[in-house]
């Protein structure tokens, strides 16, 4: 078992938990303002094509790293005019643009670089940074310093958002219309607003996540490449009761069962010899959130307004 | 009127759809017209279109009637992905496990070798119990404990892809076979394509007996949610669950009861993935038929003629895909994902569309 919890193992935990963290994060500001998003998926996707494309063009990560965000958030704008403006079945709506970008990213990439559904590869020095860049001088504690600085921004995000959701103005308010709209509504906040900003912010985190993917953890953005993270991430922000802190450990949790199954391998078999199968490994995220909804392992209790559009009384 | 609306707002949705693909065409540099007439005209050539619309159309059917019964009691199935696989699976294991083997399957034991007439039936009903069952789960736990179907079913889609990737790579597979799917299911087993009976129809077009149980589901869909009690009750408590309780109506049983119905509507695209096409269990072959049947749903306005019509549409689109891969110069098949995306989003929110109707006087004005 030794060959298998070793540093590199948590390591990998961090690296794989990274844009889980953020667009679990990304979630939870639009689900505390009762909009479900379960289009985390589809906006991954979004900015790690668009990451990977812009920094192809521009050769600058910060740069693509950019407009991955502007990306996120301009679909997610999208996902809040139809679910807060026409009143479109959230889900559903999601649920589209899930889909949408399974195929957009793919006509895309066809269209400017003649391959169906990947990017050119983006030379290393043009990728987000780890660390070590800016810390060159410790090569023996490399281990350390090879930790992307964007998994150091999710971790600054995670107590910003605590910070933000708990001891602000803001925060009260984005809490307050997912939970009674219509307290918040007499209390003078402008409901449909504040569901705005939570859904775009949930775009542009997410947009963040899907550029470490392409332009972090990787190197091109291939079709497909969020491969269900998004739904992870769901996942993480139900098991984590839509709380910051325990939705980033949820992440990590996550992550360790993802950097397990490639720990594991052909290292790790069972007494009778055999491999362990990484799939029941892979299922443990779905199986433990199925639980934890259930009401097995403490409650886990949505925002009361989640998935309710707000018609004003007039 | 009602019935015109019905229909204008499904219409206007894809026509909308089709002018934002259009700009996406048009952008990158190839001719929107010329795209559209690729993706739907080819369509209709006989045999070749309409044979392989009508086969691309048969899990959509499923898939798009599975949703709307879902939706008519009020739920969002979006787990019918997982169902579906766990239905083709089933079905492949009864069809090795209980027929004469194929040729090349000298790897499964048998447990009996059924005759078809025996072997066929178990083999459909295996795949409607495995989807009920995987269908009914979320529905018991959202009666028992409260927990939102949504979130259920997309864990249990995960979950069935895992469990069904462990089964057939650790199991059921032939060892050496380089592609992830069981072995075959026996000769027994397997349905007959339509071609047989159809002349001028080639029996190299895939399309099947499941097409005819797909028309058939639809029929028993429609009897059972307008014509019976039954389908009364589950429609009363989609509509409004507090006062069909009072009335007298379990919300409980309905919930457990329309989701698992869901779930084997969703399962007998197995029959037609395995029974009729590729006669064994493939890991991964759903083209999204779970998602895309969402999409059927909503644009048939959950009623099956609705539900036929959309899904030959996106079976249109499905094989158009091919040749727009192969005779234009910048655009992929994959506008086809983006097309059924767009129109998802676009027939969700159609309220965008009554304000510029009413100002043309296409809708009365709502009275406030």
């Amino acid at each position: 078992m030794r060959q298998i919890f070793t540093l590199s193992l948590l390591f990998s935990t961090i690296r794989l938990a990274t844009p889980l963290v953020l667009a679990a994060l990304g979630g939870l500001y639009s689900e505390r303002s009762g909009v479900i998003n379960i289009a985390l998926e589809g906006l991954l996707l979004a900015g790690a094509f668009t990451a990977a494309s812009v920094t192809y063009y521009a050769h600058s990560p910060w740069v693509g790293l950019g407009a991955a965000i502007v990306a996120g958030a301009s679909v997610a704008y999208i996902l809040a005019l139809a679910c807060i403006r026409f009143k479109a079945d959230q889900v559903v709506t999601g649920t589209g643009i899930n889909i949408l970008f399974i195929g957009l990213p793919a006509v895309l990439s066809g269209a400017l670089f003649l391959s169906s559904g990947s990017t050119p590869q983006i030379p290393k020095e043009n990728l987000l940074p780890v660390l070590a860049r800016f810390v060159p001088f410790m090569p023996a504690w490399r281990i350390f310093t090879d930790v992307s600085i964007i998994s150091l921004l999710a971790v600054v995000v995670v107590f910003v958002t605590r910070y933000v959701l708990y001891r602000t103005p803001f925060g009260l308010r984005l809490r307050a219309v997912g939970e009674n709209p219509e307290a918040a509504d007499a209390a003078g906040v402008a409901v449909n607003r504040m569901r705005y900003v939570g859904v775009i912010m949930s775009g542009a985190l997410a947009g963040i996540g899907g550029a470490y993917l392409s332009i972090g953890q990787s190197s091109l953005f291939t079709r497909n490449m969020a491969a269900g993270r998004g739904f992870i991430a769901l996942a993480a922000l139900i098991f984590g009761k839509w709380r910051p802190v325990q939705t980033m450990l949820a992440c990590l949790l996550f992550g360790f069962a993802d950097a397990m199954t490639i720990q594991m391998q052909g290292v790790a078999k069972l007494p009778s010899g055999e491999d362990i199968p990484v799939q029941f490994i892979q299922m443990i995220p779905y199986v433990l959130t199925i639980i934890v909804l259930a009401g097995f392992i403490g409650q886990s209790r949505a925002p009361k307004a989640l998935g309710t559009a707000y018609q004003k009384e007039r | 009127m009602k019935l015109l609306r019905e229909i204008l707002f499904p219409l206007i949705a894809v026509f909308a759809a089709f002018v934002v693909g259009g700009i996406v065409v048009w952008i990158i540099g190839d001719s929107p017209f010329q795209t559209y007439k690729l993706l739907i005209g080819s369509a209709f050539s006989w045999p070749d279109g309409i044979g392989y619309t009508l086969f691309n159309a048969t899990p959509l059917i499923f898939t798009g009637l599975a949703v709307a019964v879902a939706f008519r009691c009020g739920l969002l199935n979006i787990g019918a992905e997982g169902q579906l696989y766990v239905a083709a699976f089933a079905a492949a294991w009864v069809g090795f496990k209980f027929g004469a083997p194929a040729p090349d399957n000298t790897v499964i034991s048998q447990i009996a070798h059924l005759p078809a007439i025996l072997l066929v039936p178990m083999c459909c009903l295996a795949a409607i119990v495995a989807g009920a069952i995987w269908g009914g789960i979320p529905g018991i736990l959202k009666a028992k404990f409260g927990s939102h179907e949504v979130i259920n079913t997309i864990m249990l889609n995960f979950i069935a892809v895992a469990l069904l990737s462990y089964f057939t790579q650790y199991h059921y597979k032939i060892p050496g076979d380089a592609i992830m799917q069981t072995a075959p299911i026996s000769p027994n087993a397997s349905l007959p394509t339509l071609g047989r009976f159809i002349p001028g129809l080639p029996a190299r077009i895939p399309l099947n007996f499941a097409f005819i149980l797909a028309v058939i589901a639809c029929i028993l869909v429609y009897v059972f949610l307008w014509k019976t009690k039954w389908g009364y009750e589950m429609r009363a408590t989609g509509a409004n669950p507090s006062a069909a309780e009072y009335g007298g109506i379990s919300i409980r049983k309905q919930i457990i009861l329309a989701m698992a119905i869901s779930g084997g509507l969703a399962g007998m695209v197995g029959i037609n993935e395995v029974l009729g096409y590729r006669h064994r269990y493939y890991d991964g072959f759903s083209a999204n038929y779970g998602f895309v049947g969402i999409a059927v749903a909503l644009l048939g306005r959950n009623h099956p003629v609705g539900v036929f019509l959309a899904a030959i549409l996106f079976a249109i689109l499905l094989r158009g895909g091919i040749f727009v891969d192969a005779y234009t110069i910048h655009v992929s098949k994959d506008i086809v994902d983006m097309l059924q995306g767009i129109v998802i989003i676009f027939v969700a929110a159609e309220a965008m569309f009554r304000g510029p109707l009413k100002k043309f006087g296409l809708m009365k004005k709502a009275k406030v």
